[in-house]
């Protein structure tokens, strides 16, 4: 297919039918609306494919279970406070180890918040969200393109791993246009589908369920999960780093945080600053080795984000204590300029010169 | 010798952990009867809800999940929504269908999914230990209404199935007890049926099984099955509520 000029929730709509996502469940919240609207009008053309609104978050996500327990592939997509509903659900399928693919459009918060694009959902998005040990991968898109390609990589990781995939975007990326190619995928046959439900025909019946009425028998399954997620951990770490090879000092940011970096980077550059960009693709498994390997010719690193400050603690833990970290994050869905990132970086990169001469 | 009576192929071969009296052994058997005659068991899903049932994957020999507490009725129209040609139905008991889970329920039967619901009315709690439910009779002591139930407090209790057979998604819902052989009977009758009205996708179909819990009543078990009767009956009074013609 040649590239198309789509806007970001048509492109992750179109991504996800060309990956053989047959069955969407939502519910409206503002600013993903394009997103079922469009996906109410394309499911309709697929083959058994269903658009169902749901009555609430709630309802949707446990659509998804049930749609998802009989081994189809099944989206959602909502933004912050519909999140914070869907977490019930989210846990629940981490637990039956249920693939499903979750779209946030982020926005500011807490509570209702603004509308407006904001990355305060890192903690929700990265350390589970709801109850349990548990984790889900978090993609974190920032072009229209890769909104694209990472919802439909989602579906294949969802199915590979069985667990619930979560794609964090945000109103810019979701509402804007962009060139964008959508290939059509071929589904890869999931490594195990031992725990689709059919309907017992010629064998004995399987239960998908969370709950165990032994301890031991769930911290069995709670270490199964662990160790899981570890081969995560290993093999789906996603990061890009850009003019990294001569900085003296990195900007750590995703997502849209992450082009409003790449703006101000360029004017440093122009200013012979040497700051480069790293931007983690995969934010839960978050590539912690590689800001450590860094870490060891670069001392400063500023965290730039659009919330208060929640990605800073993984990059902290990254750094075990060395190098000094910056901090620069505008909340509530307010969108900083390239223009006013680039005075805070450069305060910050003569601030460090001036202390290693001392 | 002829063999009258042997336990359903749709049920495991595992004993009930239910406390003695307890309905839910009782209305279990009735489905894996009813999958077992009608030869479902190959087509037939269930959506589980949370309660003392909750461990009912232990019974039912079908394809099961369990849902989260209250939204079996979501997980039950996802999968009826996927695999349109299965036998799909839900359990849940009071707490879980007609509290927690009432809005899935309610729009559930509302879209008129094909799916059935089967709906353990005791009147409490049972699982967590015998607490307040909406259906809980005024005047009825639980541990949360340690007085009985007073309107002025908690409201009066919900009669569910009427609520939901207003609805033009609904296409049978009946109202039957297991505290009585004739009683057990007539049950196995309204799931044949509830099943026949899914088969025919006339709409959403549910049974609402009044039944005993002589440990939350603290009651024996014949008192317990004579309190549906003297009692419990006069707030749901049993019988057909809603049939559409299928």
């Amino acid at each position: 297919m040649d590239k198309q000029l789509l806007s970001g929730t048509t492109a992750i709509g179109e991504a996800a039918i060309q990956a053989g996502c047959k069955f969407y469940f939502g519910y409206p919240i503002t600013p993903q609306n394009a997103l079922p609207e469009y996906m109410s009008g394309r499911l309709v053309e697929i083959p058994g494919g269903v658009f169902l609104q749901a009555e609430s978050e709630v309802g949707a996500i446990n659509m998804v279970m049930g749609a998802s327990a009989v081994g189809e592939r099944v989206m959602t997509s909502s933004s912050s406070p519909g999140i914070s509903l869907k977490q019930e659900g989210i846990s629940y399928m981490a637990g039956q180890e249920l693939p499903a693919v979750i779209v946030n459009v982020s926005r500011g918060g807490p509570g209702l918040g603004s509308i407006y694009p904001a990355q305060s959902d890192y903690f929700q998005s990265t350390r589970g969200g709801g109850h349990g040990d548990y984790r889900t991968i978090v993609l974190a898109p920032a072009s229209v393109q890769e909104l694209a390609d990472m919802t439909a990589a989602a579906f294949d990781l969802a199915e590979h791993y069985r667990t619930p995939v979560l794609v964090l975007a945000d109103g810019v990326l979701a509402q804007m246009m962009e060139p964008v190619k959508i290939s059509s995928r071929k589904r890869k046959k999931a490594a195990s589908k031992e725990y689709e439900l059919t309907g017992a025909k010629g064998r004995p019946s399987k239960a998908i369920h969370s709950f165990r009425m032994d301890p031991k028998d769930q911290e069995d399954h709670n270490w199964k999960l662990m160790r899981k997620y570890k081969r995560i951990e290993q093999r789906e770490v996603s990061c890009e780093t850009f003019l990294m090879d001569d900085a003296e000092m990195a900007v750590v940011a995703y997502g849209t945080a992450a082009r409003i970096a790449k703006g101000a980077l360029k004017r440093l550059r122009k200013e012979k600053l040497k700051v480069g960009l790293i931007r983690p693709k995969t934010l839960w498994p978050f590539p912690t080795e590689l800001i450590k390997e860094i870490s060891k010719r670069v001392n400063d690193f500023l965290v730039f984000e659009m919330s208060a400050g929640q990605m800073i603690e993984d990059v902290k833990l990254a750094l075990e204590g060395k190098g000094t970290i910056h901090f620069y994050g505008r909340p509530g869905g307010v969108i900083p300029a390239p223009i006013e990132l680039y005075r805070i970086i450069s305060r910050h990169y003569y601030q460090a010169k001036r202390k290693q001469k001392k | 010798m002829k063999k009258v009576f042997e336990r359903p192929e749709a049920l495991h071969h595992a004993p009930f952990h239910y406390c003695p009296g307890c309905g839910h052994s009782i209305i279990h058997r009735l489905i894996a009867q009813v999958i077992d005659e009608k030869k479902l068991r190959d087509k037939t899903i269930c959506s589980l809800g949370v309660g003392c049932a909750v461990v009912a994957y232990n019974y039912f020999d079908v394809d099961l999940i369990e849902a989260p507490h209250g939204r079996a009725a979501a997980v039950a129209t996802g999968v009826k929504r996927a695999r349109p040609k299965h036998i799909v139905f839900s359990y849940q008991g009071d707490g879980d269908l007609a509290a927690i889970g009432t809005a899935e329920t309610f729009h559930a039967a509302n879209r008129g999914e094909h799916f059935t619901a089967f709906f353990v009315n005791n009147a409490v709690y049972g699982m967590t230990g015998g607490q307040m439910a909406p259906t809980t009779l005024i005047g009825q002591k639980t541990t949360t209404s340690p007085f009985g139930r007073q309107h002025e407090i908690a409201g009066y209790p919900l009669k569910f199935s009427e609520v939901l057979a207003q609805l033009e998604g609904t296409s049978y819902i009946e109202r039957v007890a297991v505290n009585s052989p004739a009683q057990v009977r007539k049950a196995k009758k309204a799931i044949e049926k509830a099943f026949k009205h899914q088969q025919k996708k006339t709409g959403f179909s549910m049974v609402e099984f009044l039944s005993p819990c002589p440990t939350n009543w603290r009651m024996g078990t014949i008192d317990s099955c004579k309190w549906i009767d003297d009692v419990m009956q006069k707030e749901y009074p049993l019988g057909v509520i809603k049939e559409k013609k299928c």
